[in-house]
């Protein structure tokens, strides 16, 4: 019979047993199982705890949960509807990246918002460089001669020099989301048909490949 | 396929990546780990000088032993600060956390600079022994710092730049309490004034240098 624990006595349970996640600690923990007294902030929190020791199906839960809070916190940040999915996304990745720093005896939300209000942050900073960076005068799109100027043209071949290779240097993993889905314009499922890898995988890829480029050339995260 | 779809895909390949993880030992724990190798530097320094001359200079001088005290208080108060910055989530009002040790360290230690006026006849530090205070904060804060820095490689600061200031202000703090141990001469304003100058390069050089490495985007 499976051991029932719920997130309050997980919580207890944790803060009693000390700081090591062992993964038998959850493997039979039934933590679908939540008392009606518990909040839901404590059951993210017991979700976490599991995830910590390994377990997969908590750990998707708990993700899966911290998405409207995630967004919540973003829009908050004044980041737009367009982007908002983008920051979830970012914020899922540093969450597996960083879940050992979690503390199942404070609070899971408090955590969480302050890790997606960094990426909200990240996000607003490389919008507002990029919009920077972009020419919205009119006169300067009418008179542009890019395609007469030979330094424009040089300097342009020497930057997709320069990316491709960045792109090779990247990952076999990464490369080839970034050609499939970046540089051939496949669809996911497309990419995923092609590649033979889930669209999941694809997508993850995808998004340390950009992260790893936009490090590169612009020194950001 | 739709966003709701796209975040499940991302859920699942996170999912299928799980294993299990060792939690990060409480901010606090990490704090006495590092404190207790600064006692340990601070036992050798004693074990070599011995203490009879820094209990004497104390007597003589108390606002010394409340400086020695406001800088340890700082270490103590720093460190535990820095690491708490280090976990997602906490209050950035820890930050303030060393001020009033360091108000008292720093107004203990001014008050040193009235002892030329007040007792003209104790000696004071020289030009070179103040610049072995220099060197002595430095040399001894540097390992202290990357200490530090490596403690906290695992955790997550989301203002690596103000953690680093935190990490510089606990190692320079620490480096004067055991320089307290085999302080030589009294506190003058010169002496003072080198004590300021190498913890305001030590706090300065952690902002430039640990504010880098504590950065999610080098360690990712």
């Amino acid at each position: 019979m499976p051991h029932t624990l719920t997130a309050t006595g997980f919580m207890s349970l944790d803060s009693g047993l000390g700081l090591w996640a062992s993964a038998d600690q959850s493997v039979t923990a039934d933590f679908t199982v939540a008392g009606d007294s518990e909040s839901p902030d404590q059951r993210r929190a017991a979700w976490m705890a599991a995830a910590q020791a390994g377990n997969r199906q908590a750990f998707e839960r708990v993700l899966t949960d911290s998405i409207p809070l995630i967004r919540a916190v973003a829009r908050r940040q004044g980041v737009s509807q367009d982007h908002l999915d983008d920051v979830v996304q970012e914020t899922l990745i540093t969450i597996h990246r960083v879940r050992h720093t979690y503390d199942p005896v404070r609070s899971y939300d408090a955590w969480l918002a302050a890790i997606a209000a960094r990426r909200a942050i990240d996000a607003l900073r490389r919008r507002g460089r990029r919009d920077s960076r972009e020419v919205h005068d009119e006169f300067a799109m009418d008179s542009h001669t890019d395609s007469d100027d030979a330094s424009a043209a040089t300097e342009g071949a020497q930057r997709a020099q320069r990316l491709r290779e960045a792109i090779a240097e990247l990952p076999p993993g990464q490369r080839e989301a970034i050609e499939q889905l970046g540089l051939s314009e496949h669809s996911l499922s497309e990419a995923a048909e092609l590649t033979g890898r889930k669209t999941g995988a694809l997508k993850v890829n995808l998004h340390r490949a950009l992260k790893a480029l936009r490090e590169r050339f612009n020194g950001e995260p | 396929m739709s966003e709701s779809q796209t975040h499940q895909a991302l859920i699942d390949q996170l999912g299928s990546e799980l294993v299990p993880v060792r939690r990060l030992l409480p901010p606090w724990l990490r704090a006495a780990g590092w404190l207790l190798v600064v006692a340990l530097i601070g036992v050798l320094l004693v074990m070599h000088y011995g203490i009879d001359a820094m209990l004497v200079r104390w007597a003589g001088a108390p606002d010394l032993a409340w400086a020695g005290v406001g800088a340890a208080l700082t270490a103590i108060s720093a460190s535990w600060a820095a690491f708490s910055l280090g976990v997602p989530g906490r209050r950035v009002s820890w930050a303030w956390l060393p001020v009033p040790a360091a108000l008292l360290w720093i107004a203990a230690s001014g008050l040193g600079c009235l002892r030329s006026w007040v007792a003209p006849d104790t000696e004071i530090a020289g030009m070179h022994q103040t610049m072995n205070c220099l060197v002595f904060i430095i040399s001894f804060s540097v390992p202290l710092s990357a200490l530090m820095i490596w403690l906290l490689h695992r955790a997550y600061p989301l203002r690596p730049v103000l953690t680093a200031v935190l990490i510089g202000l606990a190692s320079a703090a620490a480096s004067a309490s055991l320089l307290e141990i085999c302080h030589e001469f009294d506190a003058a304003a010169t002496d003072l004034l080198t004590h300021a100058l190498a913890v305001a390069l030590v706090v300065g050089i952690n902002a430039v240098m640990g504010g880098r490495l504590l950065s999610p985007s080098h360690r990712s």
